[in-house]
């Protein structure tokens, strides 16, 4: 009799955990990645173009076609099905495996690139970054370095997980176009595009700097050193169209479109790290930790970064600004300058925040952070009088930073952690470009994700899958709006929210009282 | 005062947040099902793996002891309602200068054969949901009886693990006796699509015991036909959990009967949530509302009376939503299977066949009266806004693009609305005008 029904159990035909046609995918991808290992442990005979381009097509073709079976052939909509119960997505055995393998690369990477066959003092490349000294000679005319190694896989990460994420959102048109977005500004305005403007510098090209054109100080933290800014200044009309370029995009591009649109236009849209944590990082988003002692710790830790670059930076400038005769202003103008920038910067905050009740705690410890920061540039500039802002010299300063926060936390701790603290761990508590955007986008920004009215139902999804750590069901169930710092506005939490209570969106008559409603407050006191 | 709550579901932890905020009056939440408040709606969404129990709940476990919330693990079995007291399972009797029952629902049984064997459940707490779990493994069908919110749901649990799944449905198209037609057979065609086996127009005869007491097939009284099964779901609607109080000397209808301040008629003691029936439903409403959003107003309802300020329980304008495994559903205002002669309906449905729009307005006066969406989200406030004025048709098709709460870049339909619509009666639509956010703003500012 059962027979009868054995045609509706193709019902949903594939197995949860892989089918057979995935683990064949993941074997491809696995082919891959072993002949990169060969590569990289110095088997020569591996080690031909035609291998570098077949172990990336063996992984591209790999992860796409498990992904594929994963997603693609199921009917469109939010099929988390399983995630809790997966190894290599709730910390079990295969995610702490991952944790531990990316977190000896970034190592490996960031410390020990002789060991991925970087060439010492001008040697000939050999191992990994041999491997792909191919493909830099057709892109750029150079050999590679471990960094252009990185910058590769990186972008071929983003590129195959997208399409992945874009498949499993296939439904949601926001979802699609965002990643649409992070794809090409990391293949175009972070890899091709710098590499190329890198070969065509001719007469310049020894004199590197930083052409990827969304990297913005503060998380560009070198931004201003004297190495940077000299090759900027004197590599004729492009260094010097990235220089303005750049400073237009801190003081008056991204406050603007932080106004308009919310941080979401870089953190989601834009930036790199962004683009790895919301393509290759999906999978983990749920990892975040939700609790309110998660958000405490966040926001002390990502404002102490933000204030601390900050002064770093300032005082790096100091320390190489002379009495007027190399450059054009001189260190006591350079701190009259920035006193003045900062003061205008809190007397803005003052302006905007001083009008709303529920932002005084924060108006009151932005004003004592910027204050902080003066205090401490004009210490540098009356005691010291030089280039050593802590007593120490500057530079060693803005090693152990580049050390700590921009290799270690970014890159080892952000990307290495993926599988066990979820994809924006740097994002959240590190990043001081997220710091300063998050800041605008409390306080004066247009964005905000509604609460449809009294429609929650308190089930948890929106928080779960908040890659930021956001408890948004905390707000949604009150019926009150989301208006956090920290919100990337990756719309994830509308995209799983089963009952349609989330919208991102922006509006400009209310910018300062986008949080004040509570829809769900269904008794009004004054009609009792 | 020592107030008692029974029930730590939604609507008694809004009482108990309400009484907080209102007041300093001591406050226990009794429950016997978990420790903590979790949310019921979420139950599915842990078995398919979307989320662990400890992401259901609410709020954080510090939160009740920060806000002065004793809770207690137990279950009460017996009020005393002259001495005020309660008589709890683990021995202890616990005193109440007021009482708040909300005792939710339990899932119907119908009197079917073998509806108490092993391997048959409902699906309402989380004991349903343990067992179920430990019926998954190896499971070779299961069968639903029963085509309502909580059935669909329940199915699409199996589904989610690969688990076939048979359905039983009385109705000739599924939840017809709530969705009009052309959404019934919307969310028919898809749960067909999903693969799921649904029988229509069949009724459960019997569960077949397999000699050990554990459910093996359940039998449909039309066709007769035995589907050989591992698991047997109940999911034919929930009814008030109030058996034990019926003996008591407590007013019992469907639910604990409760007048428009949520009072019964033993003095001191509330009833709230899917436990109470209005003893006067407003117009359009009905005594018994078993959804998470009347137990929420009610539990704030509630707990300004205890504290002694004058509130009627007022759940205004009628709103739900639901998802049919891929198909978002919202309701506002009067939206029946069948319109009221005095209403007529304007429908219109994407050519994928799974999204639609449907408004409803009073022929008598032009008044819109209803929404009724599939697979495409609708602004609260704005229908209610509408709902509440009893705005001309015309007006809400005019402003349509305002009411909605799609993601930004997803498709607009309000054009093809308004033109399906104007011809389809003699009213004539104009085009909709383009919104924004900050449109919606001033409309609701108002
Ligand atoms: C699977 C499922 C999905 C749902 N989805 C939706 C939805 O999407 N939207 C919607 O609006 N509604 C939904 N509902 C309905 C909604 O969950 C209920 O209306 C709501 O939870 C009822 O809340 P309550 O507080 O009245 O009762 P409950 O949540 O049932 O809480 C009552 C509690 O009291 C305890 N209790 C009862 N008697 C005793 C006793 N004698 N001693 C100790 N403890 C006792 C019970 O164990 C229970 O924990 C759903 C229901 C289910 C089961
Ligand atoms: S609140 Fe929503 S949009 Fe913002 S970061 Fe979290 S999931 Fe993304
Ligand atoms: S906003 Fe949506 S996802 Fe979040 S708790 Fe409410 S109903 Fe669930």
């Amino acid at each position: 009799m059962s027979e009868v029904y054995k045609s509706m159990s193709i019902s949903n035909p594939h197995p949860p955990f892989e089918d057979g046609i995935q683990k064949a995918m993941a074997a491809v991808a696995g082919v891959g990645l072993l002949i990169l290992i060969l590569a990289t442990i110095g088997i020569d005979s591996v080690s031909t173009p035609l291998n570098l381009a077949l172990s990336i097509a063996l992984m591209s073709i790999g992860t796409l076609g498990f992904a594929y079976r994963a997603f693609r052939i199921k009917p469109a909509g939010i099929k988390n099905n399983g995630v809790m119960f997966s190894s290599t997505m709730s910390r079990g055995v295969i995610g702490w495996i991952a944790g531990i393998v990316i977190t000896g690369f970034y190592v490996v990477l960031y410390w020990y690139e002789g060991l991925l066959g970087l060439g010492a003092n001008g040697a000939a490349n050999t191992g990994l970054v041999g491997f792909f000294d191919p493909l830099a000679m057709a892109i750029k005319g150079t050999p590679a370095s471990q960094w252009f190694v990185y910058g590769t896989l990186y972008t071929v990460a983003i590129l195959i997980f997208g399409v992945r994420f874009i498949w499993r959102y296939r439904h949601n048109r926001y979802q699609v176009i965002r990643t649409l977005s992070v794809m090409g500004f990391q293949l175009f305005f972070a890899y091709l595009i710098p590499e190329i403007l890198e070969s065509l510098n001719g007469d310049y090209a020894a004199k590197w700097f930083d052409k990827d054109m969304k990297n913005m100080w503060p998380l560009d933290y070198d931004m201003f050193d004297a190495w940077h800014i000299n090759n900027m200044s004197t590599t004729g009309i492009l260094g010097w169209g990235f220089l303005i370029f750049s400073l237009m995009m801190i003081f008056v591009v991204s406050p603007f479109l932080t106004y308009k649109y919310g941080k979401r236009w870089y953190c989601s849209w834009v930036c790199g790290c962004g683009g790895l944590a919301e393509t290759a990082g999906d999978s983990f988003r749920h990892l975040s930790d939700k609790s309110m002692k998660a958000w405490k710790i966040e926001r002390w830790m990502i404002h102490s970064v933000l204030v601390f670059v900050t002064i770093m930076t300032i005082a790096v400038v100091y320390g190489y600004l002379g009495d007027g005769s190399q450059y054009y202003i001189t260190r006591t103008m350079f701190t009259i300058i920035v006193v003045a920038v900062l003061i205008m910067v809190a007397g803005a905050f003052y302006h905007f925040m001083n009008k709303r009740k529920d932002a005084q705690k924060d108006l009151q410890k932005i004003i004592m952070g910027i204050a902080a920061v003066i205090g401490v540039i004009l210490l540098i500039n009356f005691l010291t009088g030089s280039g050593n802002a802590f007593f120490i010299d500057n530079y060693s300063i803005k090693k152990w930073y580049g050390f700590f926060i921009g290799a270690a936390f970014s890159g080892v701790v952000g990307v290495g952690f993926y599988p066990l603290m979820g994809s924006r761990v740097w994002c959240r508590f590190g990043c001081p470009m997220a710091a300063i955007l998050g800041l605008q986008q409390k306080l004066f920004s247009r964005f905000r994700i509604t609460t449809n009215g009294s429609q929650c139902i308190s089930c948890g999804n929106c928080s779960t899958y908040c890659e930021m750590g956001i408890d948004v069901r905390s707000y949604a169930q009150k019926g009150q709006n989301i208006v956090r710092a920290s919100c990337v506005g990756c719309g994830v939490c509308a995209a799983v929210c089963p009952r349609g209570v989330l919208k991102l969106e922006n509006g400009s008559t209310d910018v300062f009282e986008k949080t004040i409603d509570i829809r769900n407050n269904h008794v009004q006191m004054d009609t009792v | 005062m020592n107030i008692v709550i029974i029930g730590n579901g939604i609507s008694g932890i809004s009482t108990a947040r309400w009484l907080r905020k209102l007041s300093d009056h001591k406050i226990t939440v009794i429950s016997s099902e978990s420790d903590h408040f979790y949310s019921r709606t979420a139950l599915m969404y842990i078995y398919m793996g979307h989320m662990r129990y400890k992401d259901t709940k609410p709020y954080e476990d510090y939160f009740w002891e920060k806000n002065r919330i004793n809770l207690v693990n137990d279950h009460v079995e017996g009020v005393d309602y002259q001495n005020k007291t309660l008589s709890l399972k683990k021995g202890k009797t616990l005193q109440y200068d007021k009482l708040v029952l909300a005792l939710g629902s339990k899932s119907n049984k119908f009197g079917w054969p073998g509806q108490d064997l092993n391997r048959v459940t409902g699906l309402y707490n989380l004991q349903d949901l343990e067992k179920i779990e430990s019926f998954s493994e190896g499971l070779n069908r299961a069968v639903i009886v029963g085509g309502g919110l909580i059935g669909i749901e329940l199915a699409e649990m199996f589904h989610s693990r690969h688990i076939p799944v048979t359905m039983f449905v009385r109705e000739a198209s599924f939840w017809d006796a709530v969705l009009p037609i052309e959404e019934s057979q919307m969310i028919t065609r898809h749960i067909l699509k999903n693969g799921i086996d649904l029988r229509l127009g069949t009724n459960l005869k019997e569960i077949v015991d397999d000699g050990n007491g554990n459910a093996c097939a359940a039998v449909a009284a039309e066709s007769g036909e035995k589907v050989d099964c591992g698991y047997v779901g109940l999911t034919a609607g929930v009814s008030p959990n109030v058996g034990w109080l019926k003996e008591s000397g407590l007013e019992i209808n469907r639910g604990i009967v409760v007048n428009d301040k949520l009072e019964t008629n033993q003095s001191d003691v509330y009833a709230i949530g899917d436990c109470a029936e209005q003893a006067n439903p407003l117009p359009g409403r009905r005594g018994v509302e078993a959804i998470w959003y009347t137990g929420r107003m009610m539990g704030e309802t509630c707990a300004y009376n205890i504290c002694g300020h004058d509130v009627s329980y007022d759940p205004g304008i009628w709103f739900n939503s639901a998802k049919f495994i891929d198909i978002e559903y919202q309701v506002y205002g009067e939206v029946l299977a069948k319109p009221k002669e005095h209403h007529k309906a304007l429908y219109w449905e994407h050519e994928d066949g799974e999204k639609s729009v449907r408004i409803l307005y009073d022929v008598n006066d032009q008044s819109i009266v209803g929404f009724n969406l599939m697979g495409i989200r609708f602004r609260h406030e704005v229908c209610e806004k509408w709902l509440r004025e009893k705005t001309n048709v015309k007006e809400v098709i005019a402003n349509l693009t305002m009411a909605n709460f799609d993601p930004e870049f997803y498709k607009k339909y309000e054009e093809d609305i308004a033109k399906s619509f104007s011809s389809q009666c003699d009213l004539s639509f104009s085009n909709p005008k383009k919104s924004n956010l900050d449109r919606v703003l001033s409309f609701l500012k108002a």
